[in-house]
């Protein structure tokens, strides 16, 4: 009864064409954007901002990029840390030596990534599945090769850049409140634009490549179009997480942030929170994110006298536990979960 | 010329022990569809438990212990993990995988402790000098035992009932599930295949390297060579690692220093790129033919 189309007129084209047809829906995302802007900043501790928050939303936006790519358009990508890289250190570079201001150099480094991307998915146009997404951890091998070995980028062997002091319109920011909204409005931004572009006739063209692209392209998308528009979509949004990953959390570009275990993280959940849906990026990069976290902490309470490397090892083992019991209990992701409860709430509180 | 071919000789032995750990992976993807992403993470498993069981019994004892952990582990998957997934999307099973990794990794290093260890199985680390080219025993030795290995290999699934079975379970699921061959006991004796080339590829290279962490990263050495020679395939396997193996060491020494070095890294995975843009499923990779 909460959830419920019923006396939902969609009397107007408008209406039709609306994300959110069902006002349950509306409210729901509504209340979620009040706590995220109005609530978590004056609530919650720097602590919970700054190594939580910010590193959730960053990551969030990256698995919403990789989701583009591999849940929308079906192209497995390993190497998606590497374009995170690609955008953090552009947008550095921008920044620090050219004195690009805050916003343009973030775009910038999402625009270098984005140029990036497809070049690492031309093999995609004849390899599939596994052989793709094999190759496509050269990416990850080459960039940080790149990355390491060109000194004028990485300004020396450790491949690190420090972050100076953000400034956006003048306007220095330097708690973590201020950052965690320059991160929150970015976010929420780049996620209106993706819902919209999976809605519309990229999305489906990338839906119908996933699903079978021989029949795709014998209906008239071209492949070679939508696959490389697809990997520079979802590197731009990696490129992006990149840049603001390393500017509100990091504080410095240092390319051991981006590697293979990140890719494997992102995969993961998107795998996890759900291939395909926007909302399952949120839930997985959670699950991937904090989940660690959580772990952690709930060891150190637990095991307060172990050794580190145990607790390392105990992390690992409950982590990699909890990613083959969700993918037991629910293959197809959080998200999945997510719309049983919607169909259960339908009828609630009567059995049917 | 002579330092050519022991660069090209040397390239070849450890193109040989990429083959080892592509083996295992074409083996179980051949038999159940699933990327076993924790193939490196086994030869992990493998070398910690045989180094810790070599403190307190001789070395064939060892060995078979070892091969005990590795078959008790495959038993486990298969039967806890991957029987609730049957019938899933590759991905899903891929991701189980990677999740697999994280326990065998964990498990194995907080029984076994994570520091690195030698491992030291009596071969005599002799230097051979022939025509001007110098040989490693130790090398010479494990190419020997991975000869060995896939002609044991060759022959169990060419000419034993259990070998014709795997066979038929890795060409048609359903047909082999209907001529009455059980399909998880199947899957569970590849796996415990996967395990014991697992073993002998912990071995090979914890002798080399100590047996440490960085032991499970050597799947992302066998990844390029695998694509390279058919995900399925396991002469593509055996050829494509002698490729690898040598080209990456004759890039590293011929081209290497003119762009500073360490392209050992990806180098594989650029000549593997290369040959799929023509063969898009490597040299003998069952070709996928999509029809509308």
């Amino acid at each position: 009864m909460l959830y419920r189309e019923c006396g939902n007129y969609k009397d107007t084209y408008a209406k039709d064409m609306a994300i959110f047809p069902i006002p349950f829906d509306r409210w729901g995302l509504g209340v979620m954007l009040v706590l995220a802007f109005l609530v978590i900043p004056f609530t919650t501790s720097d602590y919970w901002l700054s190594s939580i928050m910010i590193p959730f939303y960053c990551f969030s936006l990256a698995a919403l990029g990789l989701n583009f790519l591999t849940g929308y358009a079906g192209q497995v990508s390993l190497g998606h840390a590497a374009f995170m890289a690609v955008g953090a250190y552009a947008s550095l570079i921008l920044y620090s030596r050219f004195h690009v201001p805050l916003l343009l150099s973030i775009l910038g480094g999402g625009i270098v990534s984005s140029a990036v991307g497809p070049v690492f998915g031309i093999p995609s146009l004849r390899i599939k599945g596994f052989y793709l997404a094999v190759s496509t951890l050269a990416a990850q091998f080459i960039i940080e090769w790149i990355l390491t070995h060109w000194k004028w980028v990485s300004g020396g062997v450790f491949g690190t850049i420090d972050a100076p002091d953000l400034y956006v319109f003048g306007w220095i920011l330097d708690t973590p409140a201020k950052k965690y909204y320059l991160v929150l409005c970015i976010l929420v931004l780049l996620v209106v634009f993706g819902k919209n572009l999976v809605r519309g006739q990229l999305g489906r063209n990338w839906m119908a490549i996933r699903d079978m692209d021989v029949a795709a392209e014998v209906i008239g998308v071209s492949l070679f179009r939508n696959k490389l528009i697809a990997f520079a979509v979802s590197s731009f949004y990696a490129g992006v997480a990149g840049a603001m990953v390393t500017m509100a959390y990091y504080g410095a570009a240092n390319i051991e942030e981006f590697n293979l275990v990140l890719s494997f993280h992102l995969l993961g959940a998107i795998i996890i929170g759900g291939m395909g849906t926007v909302l399952g990026s949120f839930f997985g990069a959670g699950f991937m994110i904090l989940m660690p976290i959580f772990i952690n902490q709930a060891l150190l309470v637990f095991l307060e006298r172990v050794p580190s490397d145990l607790r390392a090892n105990s992390e690992a083992i409950v982590f990699g536990g909890l990613i083959v019991f969700f993918l037991i209990v629910e293959p197809y992701g959080m998200a999945r979960l997510w719309h049983t409860i919607k169909d259960k709430m339908r009828l609630w509180p009567f059995p049917y | 010329m002579s330092f050519f071919i022991e660069v090209l000789i040397n390239g070849l032995l450890v193109g040989i022990m990429y083959s080892l750990v592509a083996l295992g992976f074409a083996l179980i993807y051949k038999a159940s569809g699933v990327f076993n992403f924790a193939q490196g993470a086994m030869s992990l498993l493998a070398g910690l438990a045989l180094v810790s069981f070599l403190t307190v019994m001789p070395l064939w004892l060892a060995l078979v212990c070892t091969v005990g952990v590795m078959t008790l582990l495959a038993y486990g998957t298969v039967f806890i993990i991957f029987r609730p997934l049957v019938a899933r999307p590759p991905l899903i099973l891929f991701m189980a995988a990677i999740g697999l990794a994280f326990l065998v990794e964990g498990i194995g290093q907080s029984i076994w402790g994570t520091q690195a260890k030698g491992l030291f199985i009596g071969i005599p680390e002799i230097t051979w000098e022939v025509k001007e080219v110098f040989l490693n025993s130790f090398d010479l030795f494990f190419g020997v035992v991975a000869a060995v290995l896939v002609a044991g290999l060759v022959i169990f699934f060419q000419k034993t009932r259990t070998g014709r079975a795997l066979r038929a379970v890795a060409d048609d699921h359903e047909a082999a599930l209907s001529v009455g061959i059980p399909l998880l006991r199947a899957w569970a004796v590849t796996w415990v295949i996967a395990g014991i080339v697992a073993t002998v590829a912990g071995v090979a290279w914890g002798s080399r390297l100590g047996v440490q962490f960085s032991l499970s990263l050597i799947a992302y050495k066998a990844l390029p060579v695998l694509i390279l020679g058919g995900i399925d395939s396991i002469p593509g396997a055996i050829l494509a690692g002698l490729v690898v193996g040598a080209g990456e060491n004759l890039a590293e020494v011929y081209i290497g220093p003119y762009v500073g070095g360490g392209i050992q890294t990806f180098f594989p995975y650029l000549l593997a790129l290369l040959f799929l843009w023509f063969k898009p499923y490597g040299m003998f990779g069952k070709e996928i033919i999509e029809r509308v």
